[in-house]
């Protein structure tokens, strides 16, 4: 489903992402782990077309994606949501969740229909599944921490992707928000039939939700596979010494 | 903007459409004047205000467009005596067309880049309206634009009374009603809405799918097109079009308006023109430092008003409300400042 082969970034001399391969199949939960400064969200701009690679080349679905632009590859079924939390601030929640409608279902030229009773349905459903239902025409600058973020899952969902990518989703939440949102995550990835590719830095929430988890350390891949492998092996250890098991 | 706003919206602008088209009949021919002059400032406010408020990119030089549509619908009706209706649309689509060729470039840069290329490119249309005498007069200018053709509405009961300048003064109000409704109908279009999606949160616009680049140019031309009608109506309002209206203060001037009426809501512009109109009259009427005390009233009013005269009366008026609990429109306070001033004309 998503390919990556071979991608490389630097930076000036310095080599942010070096020589990284991926590949998460359909319908897969995927996790990229690593500490600070691994290089983890250049992978993810790298991937989503934010930033150009050095080297080597992204794949999804069998089409090749390495360096076009992210509006076009959000139209290629690759949503995403940021580490710093993006939405549109001043918007209502509703109106958030509908722009990304509008423009995916090809509205964006339209300048004389009144947007405001454009897909309202699709609108609520969708909010309804995120559990913001109750928050639809609050404005969502106003909105807590977490359900920012989760107003920002409902705008990439709202795309129809088929691969979502998230940059740390519960960056900066409480115990009980990561809980939460994690559960929402995991359903809808498994309602939607989604395959999600994740950065994290809470071991307890990657272990919990992700089938497959690839470890960068210093820009390249220091082990991947299954929780238990990548758990068991000896470099990664090393690195996370005291940190994780 | 909720939907049970809109309902009482619409009588509103009705409201204030109207008592601005009695001015003729009832004001004095200052009056008129006024009166087409912030109609006129208020649709140029508004252009700005499709970049400035709704799509978060600052233009210093949207009088280029204006000067555009001046120009080319002074010499179409002077130079080569075409009538008004043929006149009015071809300065919309030059201006429109000159937005294009310059926002082309403008858009590739971002914030201050943006804001200093697009008043270099004002510049170099002043230094041409400057310098091409043949076409533009130069420094002489386009004297004696004359007025459209409107002995049609000498047959028309009431409209036939007025002199010239109440007829054009009206001819004024409907092109810029009309242009005001389109502009409105755009913004709360699914395209304003990628406008408002790329002030927002420009990295977000495009991981949704938003050209940014191209939406920003879209709004770039719309904006100049109108700011173009605006043009094309002042030269033929000030009976001629000369370089000063190119040049670079009348943008400083129309941001002043924007700004001063407030960028977040649509009538904001229009409030702004309004007052800052009638201010210059009435400071340079009363004082030959009008200057010094117009500076002193703007900025006092933009602190006292951070988001503007519509702006902070909204927010008064919403405050009022919830002392009240909910009684009468949220739009009243927003349509209120606008009938102020057209009274006041």
């Amino acid at each position: 489903m998503l390919e990556v082969k071979g991608l490389s970034k630097s930076f000036g001399g310095f080599r942010a992402v070096s020589d990284v391969d991926l590949a998460v199949a359909e319908g897969e939960i995927a996790a990229v782990i690593g500490p600070n400064g691994a290089g983890k969200s250049t992978l993810f701009n790298l991937i989503t077309g934010h930033l150009q690679p050095t080297a080597g080349r992204v794949v999804v679905d069998g089409r090749d994606i390495t360096g076009v632009a992210p509006f076009k590859i959000c139209g290629m079924g690759l949503g995403r949501s940021f580490q710093r939390t993006n939405i549109f601030p001043k918007l209502t929640v509703l109106e958030n969740v509908q722009a990304a409608f509008l423009i995916h279902r090809g509205q964006g030229p339209n300048f004389w229909s009144r947007s405001e009773r454009l897909y309202r349905a699709d609108c609520e459903a969708l909010l309804a599944s995120i559990g913001l239902a109750g928050q639809a025409n609050t404005t969502a600058g106003t909105l807590s921490y977490g359900n920012q973020k989760q107003l920002e899952l409902g705008i990439a969902l709202a795309s129809d992707p088929k691969i979502l990518l998230l940059d740390e989703p519960t960056a900066g939440m409480s115990a009980s928000e990561t809980h939460e949102s994690i559960a929402l995550l995991e359903r809808i990835a498994h309602e939607r039939g989604l395959t999600l590719l994740f950065t994290e830095h809470d071991m307890a929430v990657v272990f919990s939700i992700a089938q497959k988890i690839a470890v960068l350390h210093q820009g390249r891949i220091i082990a991947h596979g299954d929780p238990a492998t990548v758990r068991a092996d000896a470099e990664v250890r090393r690195v996370y010494l005291g940190d994780h098991g | 903007m909720k939907t049970n706003d809109l309902a009482s919206r619409i009588p509103w602008t009705l409201v204030v459409f109207l008592a601005a088209l009695v001015v003729p009949w009832l004001g004095s021919r200052y009056d008129i004047f006024l009166a087409t002059q912030i109609a006129i400032s208020g649709l140029f406010a508004v252009s700005l205000n499709l970049l400035l408020g709704t799509t978060g990119l600052v233009s210093f030089g949207h009088v280029a467009y204006f000067g555009i549509g001046a120009y080319v619908c002074g010499i179409l009706m002077k130079t080569y005596e075409m009538p008004f209706s043929i006149a009015l649309p071809a300065a919309a689509l030059g201006a429109a067309f000159a937005s294009l060729v310059f926002g082309f470039f403008c858009v590739r840069l971002t914030r201050i880049y943006f804001a200093m290329l697009s008043l270099a490119f004002s510049q170099i249309i002043w230094a041409i309206a400057y310098k091409w005498n043949d076409v533009t007069g130069g420094d002489q200018g386009l004297p004696d634009v004359p007025y459209p053709d409107l002995d049609w509405m000498n047959s028309i009961p009431l409209l036939g009374d007025l002199r010239i300048a109440g007829q054009f003064y009206v001819v004024t109000l409907v092109v810029v009603g009309l242009s005001l409704a389109a502009m409105r109908r755009i913004i709360h279009s699914p395209f304003g809405r990628m406008l408002t999606t790329i002030r927002e949160n420009a990295e977000r616009a495009s991981a949704i799918g938003v050209d940014v680049r191209r939406y920003e140019l879209a709004a770039f031309v719309v904006a100049g097109g109108f700011a173009g009608i605006a043009g094309a109506l002042f030269g033929i309002f000030s009976r001629g079009v000369f370089s000063d209206y190119v040049f670079w203060p009348k943008s400083a001037e129309v941001m002043i308006m924007t700004i001063l009426g407030g960028i977040n809501h649509f009538w904001g512009p229009v409030v702004g023109a309004g007052t800052l109109v009638l201010l210059n009259q009435e400071t340079t009427s009363y004082t030959e430092y009008w200057s010094f005390v117009l500076g002193t009233i703007l900025l006092v009013l933009l602190f006292v008003f951070p988001g503007g005269i519509v702006g902070g009366l909204s927010a008064g008026f919403a405050w009022l409300r919830r002392k009240r609990k909910g009684v009468g429109s949220p739009e009243v306070g927003t349509a209120e400042p606008t009938r102020v001033e057209v009274k006041r004309a």
